[in-house]
């Protein structure tokens, strides 16, 4: 390079054609490093786990044991509370981020879209932590009190429904939790939904209406179908930020390794089973690598999950 | 109105029928359009008692001591100041570190890579971390620098890195994206080299934009706690050694907040509140800074 660059008759120009190919390089190497990162926190994720790996094999999975004393460990409770929490709080915010939306883009006034949207973002803004103390000291309090017994009341005797909505009305547990995550991953499906609901072209809309349907009938009709693939992937968004929400749920879960079937009852997820005991590990122990193992299973399910949320933005987003 | 849209759609019928039928059409409309209100009154209602809940359990504890001392045993007028310290370097630590490599990244993307394959596949990864769980970015430093060196406010800082990198790459991108391509070319026209037309040219014009990412970035990382409980781990001392464990906000009010003293907790509500009103503050400057560019 030097060389070449020593022949050449115009000094000005080489330092000029130099700094760009540094200028390149640097950028191509940032871009490389972003996937060595990615590859760089699951190669040290599954090595940590490994030794919890060889020590149960894919029993790992399934076994439901987390007993520190005899070294036993298995993440299937972990795994259950982490599905179970999440399926329920999208089951809570789907319908509330489809009235935001909707609210947003076709019913609200001009003059109060802006400040209704901006306020809906800054609850994404607000942090995990705070989640977990108002869950903790307002939420799970009120869920004690007027929800969960009343629930209980209600359904006793219909079956199925009195064991899903049973347990101790503590205010803590799997349902709480999932109430909490529900109100967190709200914005962010909302926002989505907001966005490509706008992408409809107002021409179609426009007709729609024109031929008499109501607004309603525009939304189910044009609006829904015409953006599904795009709504699905913000929904899997919201399902990738629930499964990972360490703090909130920490301070509601109730932490016990137990599947107990109903709703109420205290549990765990992967997250706040690491939060929770990684401070009681010790150093190469066969415990912090079952929780590295733990961390393991759950960066590929939330890659797997935002990896699909991702092929089901794209193709709408670069259409729009 | 409703007469002729009926009319239309059901010539054939009789009037009166489709007179019904469209009040019918117009009832379910409305109870849907109800329901949306009431989904959004919902979602306000949830920000509201959040930032309620702050307001009335924090300021009753706010006062000069918090800002003046120490983290101290229960009973002792302990402070959050070496917790807040703690935070403020942290933060800049990671801002300090993953904003220019995601301006670099962003750049690679918009300026090198618009449709190549390294650079789908960089923004594909980059989205991903983008929503990745904070708590296994924590994990994953803990691995590469805690594991063996033991806790520091460095690792502590590094993995607030790797949470800023995404979102600003993220910004940047759409930003230089939006840089009409003219403005390069008049750049190139007049001798000037790629990498100058880059660095004078399109990030001058994208500034806005960039520094709003940048502002969310560092709104974001202030509260995480996940990623420092097994990096930076947390000081009850003074201390603002990188190499040792650092204190830090959201991990102090983690550890008041689940204890049985009662000053304790309430210091943890003033330190939510500084930390909230902190960190929404952050967003709201960076929505506003971005206005003007709609």
């Amino acid at each position: 390079m030097s060389q070449v660059a020593s022949t050449a008759s115009v000094p000005a120009r080489r330092s000029a054609i130099s700094g760009d190919a540094i200028f390149a390089a640097v950028a191509v190497a940032a871009g490389v490093f972003v996937l060595v990162l990615l590859g760089a926190i699951i190669i040290s994720l599954f090595i940590g786990g490994l030794p919890s790996f060889r020590a149960f094999g894919l029993g790992f999975l399934t076994s439901t044991d987390w007993d520190p004393v005899q070294h036993i460990y298995g993440a299937a409770v972990p795994i259950y509370g982490t599905v179970v929490t999440s399926i329920l709080a999208l089951l809570m915010a789907v319908p509330l981020a489809f009235g935001v939306a909707f609210y947003l883009t076709e019913l609200a006034p001009a003059w109060l879209r802006r400040p209704i949207g901006t306020a809906v973002e800054l609850l994404a803004a607000v942090p995990s932590i705070i989640y977990g103390m108002w869950g903790f000291f307002v939420i799970a309090p009120f869920m004690a009190t007027y929800i969960e017994p009343n629930v209980i009341d209600t359904l006793d005797g219909i079956p199925v429904l009195q064991d899903l909505f049973a347990g101790p009305p503590f205010g803590t547990g799997l349902f709480t939790a999932a109430l909490i995550l529900a109100v967190m991953v709200l914005p962010f499906i909302a926002a989505t939904m907001r966005d490509v609901f706008m992408t409809v072209p107002p021409v179609y809309k426009e007709s729609a209406y024109g031929v008499g349907c109501t607004t309603w009938e525009v939304m189910r009709s044009i609006v829904v179908p015409y953006t599904r693939t795009s709504v699905v992937g913000g929904i899997m968004l919201g399902l990738g930020r629930a499964l990972g929400e360490t703090m909130a749920v920490t301070f509601v879960i109730g932490n016990t390794n137990r599947i107990t079937g109903n709703l109420f009852g205290s549990g765990n997820t992967i997250a706040s089973l690491v939060a929770l005991e990684f401070g009681e590990s010790e150093n190469g122990s066969l415990k912090l690598s079952s929780l590295l193992a733990l961390g393991f299973i759950l960066f590929v399910i939330s890659f797997i999950v935002l990896a699909i949320s991702r092929l089901l933005l794209r193709p709408r987003a670069v259409r729009a | 109105m409703s007469a002729t849209a009926a009319a239309i759609a059901a010539p054939n019928r009789d009037p009166q029928v489709a007179t019904a039928l469209s009040r019918r059409r117009e009832r379910i409309s409305l109870f849907v359009k109800a329901l949306c209100v009431a989904a959004t009154a919902v979602s306000l209602l949830f920000l509201a008692s959040i930032l309620y809940t702050l307001l009335h359990l924090g300021l009753g504890g706010l006062s000069i001591t918090v800002f003046t001392h120490m983290t101290k045993p229960s009973g002792d007028n302990g402070g959050l100041l070496n917790a807040i310290v703690g935070s403020i370097i942290q933060t800049a630590i990671g801002a300090a570190i993953g904003t220019p490599v995601g301006i670099m990244v962003g750049t690679y993307l918009a300026e090198y890579a618009r449709a190549s394959a390294l650079g789908n596949a960089v923004r594909f990864v980059s989205d991903v971390l983008l929503s990745a769980p904070s708590i296994l970015i924590g994990l994953f430093i803990y691995q590469l620098f805690v594991n063996g060196h033991g806790y520091s406010g460095i690792a502590g800082g590094l993995s607030l890195a790797v949470i800023v990198i995404p979102i600003v790459v993220r910004t940047t991108e759409d930003m230089l994206r939006l840089i009409p391509l003219a403005l390069r070319e008049a750049a190139v026209a007049l001798g000037a080299p790629k990498w100058k037309a880059i660095v004078f040219i399109c990030y001058r014009a994208a500034l806005d934009g960039i520094a709003t990412g940048i502002l969310l970035a560092i709104a974001r990382v202030a509260g995480e706690t996940a990623p420092l409980l097994f990096t930076s781990l947390g000081n009850d001392n003074w201390s603002i050694d990188l190499g040792a464990p650092m204190s830090s906000l959201p991990l102090t009010i983690y550890q008041y907040a689940g204890s049985p003293a009662d000053d304790w907790v309430q210091l943890a509500w003033v330190g939510a509140l500084l930390i909230t009103f902190g960190v929404l503050a952050l967003n709201i400057i960076a929505r506003i800074a971005l206005r003007p560019r709609r």
